[in-house]
This record gives structure tokens, C-alpha cells and sequence, in this order.
């Protein structure tokens, strides 16, 4: 499929949520109908604002989990705090409309004219750029080495697990909190030995990309940069508590 | 302007709550917001200084010698121009009255420039920080100040904006003019009342 | 508080320039270090945003929302690369 160039001003258009589907106990992927998309690229996000009725609004940034050339779809985490990801998974239904615009990235992007191999790291809900383009490399057929290396608190909270585990790419877990009985993968939070275990050698001059929490993309981004790759190879996006950034 | 409403959202629960405590425009709030324009800096006790005015006359107290002079306990109110307003806060500081008499400044000078660790700045009319007005707090709540809610110390200035509240702040510089600090120079008001609603400048 | 990166303003830079600039390259006034935008340390939980050099942590850019305007400040930037208008 022809790669969407997006130039010029994004407007907030009013979408349509098709479908929804629970992920895990916290996270829930919106599947949404938008009038006018013009397209997107793996890695790209969309922003999305909420109104209330006396006006007050908020906005806030997710991540597009489905590959190029599917409908738009963003998995949301729901935080207890949060204002805008408890709307979004728990009160948001099949019909509703939501306001929004994108796509949006120009940076934090793969394709297959981007090659390999590719390494690609997340922390929690950092996995949902990342599965776009998963998702794009299998559907596209493209034939290019891909090791993901997913961090997450427990087993029940890894997104797309099914999925993941039918993908023909590597997919390294690590839990950091609780481990099922017999766990036997990486049971702590990403360290540079890890690192070094699971990512590919600098040597294949991979493409890297890293999202999740700000300490999570600075420890692992700097320590790949230590184990010889190139900053220019290390790609990252940062995700905020105030929920996707 | 979109008429667009978000079926079903309200977020977080706005009070207005008492109207001759909380501003117009405000909400209250039970949290403490931490907002910021750059990393919070954690600058050791041992290196922290608090300074009053500049050149020669300029006075200079160490950690120690700050926390040796005397200090009060007060409980204020405080507005945040991005609209939450947080109701008896208690916090522990020495009164910029005090500061100034100890530093042997009259009022010639009818401004001053608070400066902070991170390079951040903020404009004070002299008048506004005197007579009871503002304090150099380094207690919130009962507790040594937070890192991430300026400590060692901050500017407290309640009867403004909070941003004038200037986090991380390391001294008072006097001058003969209104010089805007950082978010003045970046489209906020001058004096900030929350009581006229001076957010933006032009208000 | 922690920052988030240049690729949190994707949208609001899209906003105020009518471009996606996430990948656009530019140089920093105080200390000459050069990224692209998406490197940048962004900080977004403020009266207003405000975008720091990763390298020195100078201020290179803040945008305020004044009355649905926007007011911005990019004396910060030796250089930031924007696309040539269309012919």
C-alpha cells in the first residue's frame, strides 16, 4: 500500500467507535470509524479530545495499534487516576463519537522500506506502536528478522498475547511483578544484561525502536547505546501517567 | 468553536465551591498538582544559598543561617491559573519581610525578579511581597518542602497566581522596573490577580 | 517531573506550523546541539509547553494558548527545519 505522505494541517474530525474489544482486565483497543482518514503509518498516534458539557475539555495522545491499511484502532490503558483513559475504556460505547486528529508522527515510524533487523522494546503499554508494526510486517509479508522484548507487571497484563505468540517474529517477556507458576522467562525490570542477552548484535545494524515510560525508555535506550548501536538507530517515544503521553 | 460534547464525560469532579474563597474560573482541589517547565532540580543543602539584591549590597545566607532566622506558620489559600485552587495549605517559611529587613533594603526599588534553580524566573511588584503578603516557604503540610513542589525552598505568594509562587527559587533581585520573568514573557499577565482574572496579559 | 519527547507535540506543532515536524531536524541557541524534534525533552504539565535541548536543557521553544491563540516563543532555536513552501 502507498505510504500515506501527511502534509498539512490536521483538522479534529468527529469519528465513530465500530467496535470494542477488552484486552486485558485494564486495557481496551477502540476500533473506530473516521470519515476522513487519509491513511497512516505504523508507529503514528492520533490525539484525541474529550468535552464536557460545561465546556471543560481534555486532551490527550494514543497510539494507533493496527497495521496500515486496517480501520483505525488505539489500545487504551486505563489509569486509576487518570481523567481520560477511564472514559475511554469503561463508559465509551459501539455508536458513541469521539473527537479527533492525525494521524500523527513522522519519526517514530516503520515501514518496509526501513529494513532490519528489527528490535523493538516496550514497557507496558509501549507495546501498542510497536504491535502496528508487527502487525504491518506480517500482513505485508515482509521478510525481515523481528524480536520484540515486552515488559510488563504480570502475564494477565501483556496485550495481544495470543497474538503475539502466532507471530512469526521472536517475542521475549519479562515480568516484573508476579510470574505464573513455573515461569521460567525474565522475571525483573529490563537491565543492561538483559539488554545484552536478548537484543541483537550492534554489528547487524539493527532498527530499534523503544516505547514506554520515560525511565524505561532512557535505561534501555542508553544502555543499547552502550552495547555499541548507534543513537541514530535507537528511536524512542516516551509515554506519560497522564495516560498514552 | 466545535459544539461537539463527549456523551458521558465529565472528568475529574470540579467544585467551584465557595465563591468568596475560591476565584471566578476556579476549581477546588483535594490533590497537590505538580506542574513544571523543566526537570526538578535537587540542589544539596549544603551548596543552597538564598540571596537579596545583587553587587555590593547584596545579601547572601547559607542553608544554616536562613534556618536560623525567624520563621512562621501560616495557612493560605492557593489559586493555580491552570484553575485548580487548593484551600488551607499549610506551609512554614521566613517572610520575605523579614528577609529584606535583614538585608538592609528600604523601598527604593518597587519591583524585584525572583530567580531559581533551572533558570526559571518570575515578576513581583515590591508591594506585593511585603506587609505580610509572602514568605520564602521550606515546610508543606508539617514536612520539609518536596523537591517536586520547589524544595528546599519556594516563593509563596498566595494572593497570586501560583505560578509567582516561584518553585526552586534562590533569590530576589530588586529592580526600578517590571521586569516580566518566564511566563509573563510568554503571554500570561504581568500581576496575575486571580481575583480579576488576570491570566493572560491583555486581561 | 519526568519529560516526555517531541513526539507528544506532534499534534499541537501541527497545529501552530500546519506540518508534521516530529522528524524535523533543528540546533539548539545555547549550546549548538543538534536533533530532530521527537529527541527534544518535552514538557507538558505546565501553565504552558515547553520544549528543552536533551543535551543542555535550555529552553528552545514554549507555546501558551492565549484565548485560543497561540503565543509562541522560539528564541531558544539556532535552527529548525521547516518545509519549503509548495510551488
Amino acid at each position: 500500500m502507498a505510504r500515506a505522505a501527511v502534509r498539512g494541517r490536521l483538522s479534529w474530525q468527529i469519528a465513530t467507535v465500530e467496535a470494542v474489544a477488552d484486552e486485558t482486565p485494564r486495557v481496551r483497543t477502540l476500533v473506530l470509524d473516521v470519515p476522513d482518514w487519509a491513511g497512516h503509518r505504523a508507529g503514528q498516534h492520533l490525539d484525541v479530545r474529550l468535552t464536557a458539557e460545561d465546556g471543560y475539555r481534555a486532551e490527550r495522545s494514543y497510539s494507533i495499534g493496527s497495521p496500515p491499511g486496517e480501520p483505525v484502532a488505539i489500545t487504551v490503558e486505563r489509569l486509576d487516576d487518570g481523567e481520560v483513559s477511564p472514559y475511554l475504556t469503561e463508559e465509551l460505547r459501539t455508536g458513541d463519537a469521539l473527537e479527533l486528529r492525525g494521524p500523527i508522527g513522522g519519526y517514530f515510524v516503520w515501514g518496509p522500506e526501513d529494513g532490519g533487523p528489527l528490535l523493538l522494546v516496550a514497557g507496558g503499554s509501549g507495546v501498542v506502536p510497536l504491535m502496528a508494526m508487527l502487525r504491518h510486517r506480517h500482513a505485508a509479508g515482509i521478510d525481515v528478522p523481528a524480536r520484540l522484548l515486552y515488559s510488563s507487571r504480570t502475564l494477565e497484563d501483556v496485550i495481544y498475547r495470543a497474538e503475539l505468540d502466532a507471530l512469526d517474529a521472536e517475542v521475549v517477556y519479562t515480568l516484573t511483578r508476579e510470574q505464573p507458576p513455573g515461569w521460567t522467562g525474565y522475571a525483573r525490570r529490563v537491565d543492561a544484561e538483559l539488554l545484552a542477552e536478548v537484543a541483537w548484535p550492534a554489528e547487524q545494524d539493527p532498527r530499534v525502536f523503544v516505547c514506554g515510560p520515560t525511565p524505561f525508555v532512557e535505561t534501555v535506550a542508553g544502555t543499547l547505546v552502550e552495547l555499541g548501536y548507534p543513537p541514530q538507530r535507537v528511536k524512542t517515544e516516551r509515554f506519560g501517567a497522564t495516560g498514552g503521553r | 468553536m466545535s459544539d461537539f460534547i463527549s456523551r458521558g464525560f465529565r472528568g475529574h469532579r470540579r467544585e467551584s465551591g465557595d465563591p468568596s474563597r475560591v476565584p471566578p474560573g476556579q476549581y477546588v482541589t483535594s490533590d497537590f498538582p505538580v506542574l513544571s517547565a523543566g526537570p526538578t532540580p535537587h540542589t544539596r543543602l549544603e551548596e543552597w544559598t538564598f540571596s537579596i539584591g545583587e553587587g555590593d549590597g547584596r545579601r547572601t545566607w547559607t542553608w544554616d543561617e536562613f534556618q536560623a532566622l525567624p520563621s512562621e506558620t501560616v495557612t493560605v489559600d492557593i489559586h493555580c491559573v491552570t484553575r485548580w485552587s487548593k484551600l488551607d495549605t499549610v506551609w512554614e517559611g521566613v517572610s520575605v519581610d523579614t528577609l529584606l529587613a535583614e538585608a538592609g533594603e528600604d523601598d527604593a526599588h518597587p519591583y524585584l525578579l525572583a530567580y531559581c534553580d533551572g533558570g526559571y524566573t518570575t515578576n513581583v511588584p515590591l508591594e506585593d511581597v511585603t506587609g505580610g503578603k509572602a514568605w520564602v516557604a521550606f515546610g508543606y503540610d508539617g514536612e520539609p518542602l518536596e523537591p517536586e513542589h520547589g524544595g528546599p525552598a519556594r516563593l509563596l505568594v498566595p494572593h497570586l497566581y501560583f505560578w509567582k509562587s516561584a518553585k526552586w527559587v534562590r533569590g530576589l533581585a530588586l529592580r526600578d522596573e517590571d521586569e516580566p520573568g518566564f511566563w509573563e514573557s510568554n503571554g500570561y499577565h504581568i500581576y496575575g490577580d486571580p481575583w480579576l482574572e488576570q491570566r493572560y496579559a491583555g486581561d | 517531573m519526568e519529560a516526555l519527547d517531541g513526539n507528544a507535540i506532534g499534534g499541537l506543532l501541527n497545529e501552530v506550523f500546519g506540518e508534521e515536524l516530529t522528524a524535523a531536524h533543528g540546533a539548539c541557541g545555547s549550546c549548538g546541539a543538534r536533533w530532530q524534534v521527537a529527541e527534544l525533552a518535552v514538557y507538558v504539565r505546565a501553565p504552558g509547553t515547553v520544549v528543552r535541548c536533551p543535551s543542555c536543557g535550555s529552553v528552545l521553544m514554549t507555546f501558551v494558548e492565549v484565548r485560543r491563540v497561540w503565543s509562541v516563543d522560539m528564541r531558544g532555536l539556532a535552527e529548525l527545519e521547516l518545509s519549503a513552501p509548495a510551488a
